[in-house]
């Protein structure tokens, strides 16, 4: 039935499996680097062949079409230059307030964006990889964001690249708390989210919470990852679970997960 | 078996990653990413030798975990079973049927991320699932309707580049009828 080379191949494979799966984290996370490194090329061409598509189709815009973007661009830069104003003087205050009591003073956030190359291909994972590595100050863990909200961590950084875990990836748990009840939880991937990317579960809420559908959630700052205060999502349902100890909450993303193109790593 | 056809399996384990990775039109209509590396181990499993299987197996299964958080190593192993699966009995199966094919491919396709999902809660990873993912196992079950295409494709690009098979003569000497007096 089985003749001998079969079986050496069979037991070859299995070995050299063997050895792949049992690697040390660090080795299997630099080999996953290195082979995800040969794929680069091939993003850097659909990357740039998007580009001159789109630089193509913008070539065919009306003129009076462009005309009212601008306009609209106009208005909103100028509401978003009074926003930065107001904003100023807000920081200024927060920060003589802080000095005032003595607390540690707040940084800014070094902001660095990238593009989105590719997505986890497997379902059983929610991952992407983006083109900014540690040539660009990128290192582990740290968070990935939109103007909408939370996004997710960098797992692995390469040169050139690096892999991100999404919210709602067994990866990326995150520390979060509801804005207007101050409850705290963890936000856990969860049955509910395997189709649905956009749902994940705000787990080891206290039993006696006041969390309501509608309430948003925010990062908590707690853990030492994610800075405190970043928009997370909306509470949509709230229910008390293992055998009464703790309860949970169904949270809707801020951020479309699934349609990412541009996110920004928040830089030490 | 000629190495054409084995660097054009690995060009297209290749090329399948990368589509997996970058083109997300299914997983948004369906919910579920379909994975091409199962219809390329059965075709590898009906047509090449154990050496093209290996190769291809170790260089999917590598890149296809490469792309994911799966711990690195765990799709060469459903990979390599289901080519040497097929290879075993391929003189078995009616492999030029694209029936056959078609049910090959479905089956492959069901059984890789089945295993896969196996393997790494076995060996302690913490994937995402739940009672979505058993549509998710049908949807790519369904994506093994590749298969035929892949036999297509890969028949097509093998004939373009090997030479032509030499056409042979009905002529032999030793059953030539001589004629007249000997």
């Amino acid at each position: 039935m089985f003749r001998r080379p079969n079986y050496v191949w069979l037991s070859l494979i299995l070995l050299l499996g063997l050895i792949v799966f049992n690697l040390p984290s660090q080795s299997g996370a630099h080999l996953k680097l290195a082979l995800g490194g040969l794929f680069l090329p091939l993003f850097g061409l659909s990357g740039a062949t998007q580009n001159l598509v789109q630089l193509g189709t913008g070539a065919f815009e009306s003129r009076r079409g462009l005309q009212q973007q601008i306009e609209r661009l106009n208005q909103e830069n100028q509401q978003l230059r009074l926003q930065v104003l107001q904003d100023q003087g807000i920081w200024q205050e927060n920060v003589q307030l802080r000095q005032l009591l003595g607390w540690q003073r707040n940084g800014r956030w070094k902001l660095k964006s990238a593009r989105v190359v590719s997505r986890d291909p497997s379902n059983w994972w929610r991952g992407l990889q983006l083109d900014v590595g540690s040539r660009d100050g990128v290192r582990k863990d740290l968070p990935v964001i939109t103007s909408e909200g939370l996004v997710g961590r960098v797992v692995d950084a390469g040169y050139s690249h690096c892999q991100v875990a999404l919210v709602g990836d067994p990866n990326c748990r995150v520390s979060a708390l509801v804005a207007e009840t101050q409850d705290n939880g963890i936000i856990a991937p969860g049955s509910a989210g395997v189709l649905d990317p956009l749902l994940v579960y705000l787990t080891y809420l206290p039993n006696n919470n006041h969390v309501k559908p509608g309430q948003a959630v925010v990062t908590s700052g707690l853990g030492g990852v994610f800075p405190k205060g970043i928009p997370i999502g909306q509470i949509v349902f709230a229910d008390s679970v293992g055998h009464g100890l703790y309860a949970e909450a169904r949270v809707k993303l801020a951020a479309n997960l699934s349609h990412l193109e541009y996110v920004t790593v928040i830089l030490p | 078996m000629s190495g054409l056809t084995a660097i054009s399996l690995l060009l297209g384990a290749y090329l399948a990653v990368f589509l997996e990775s970058s083109c997300q039109w299914v997983r948004h209509a369906l919910g579920a990413q379909i994975d091409l590396l199962p219809c390329l181990a059965v075709y590898a499993g009906c047509r090449t030798d154990l050496w093209t299987l290996v190769a291809l197996a170790l260089f999917g299964g590598l890149s296809f975990d490469a792309m994911t958080a799966n711990p690195l190593g765990v799709s060469t192993v459903p990979l390599f079973l289901i080519g040497f699966g097929t290879y075993r009995y391929r003189d078995k199966i009616l492999r030029e049927q694209v029936f056959a094919q078609a049910m090959l491919g479905i089956g492959a396709c069901a059984f890789a991320p089945l295993l896969t999902l196996g393997l790494m809660l076995v060996s302690g990873a913490q994937p995402v699932y739940g009672w979505g993912t058993a549509w998710q196992i049908l949807v790519m079950a369904v994506g093994g309707l590749a298969t035929p295409f892949c036999f297509r494709l890969f028949n097509h690009f093998n004939h373009a580049f090997a030479y032509p098979v030499a056409a042979e003569s009905s002529f032999r000497p030793d059953r030539e009828i001589k004629r007249g007096k000997s």
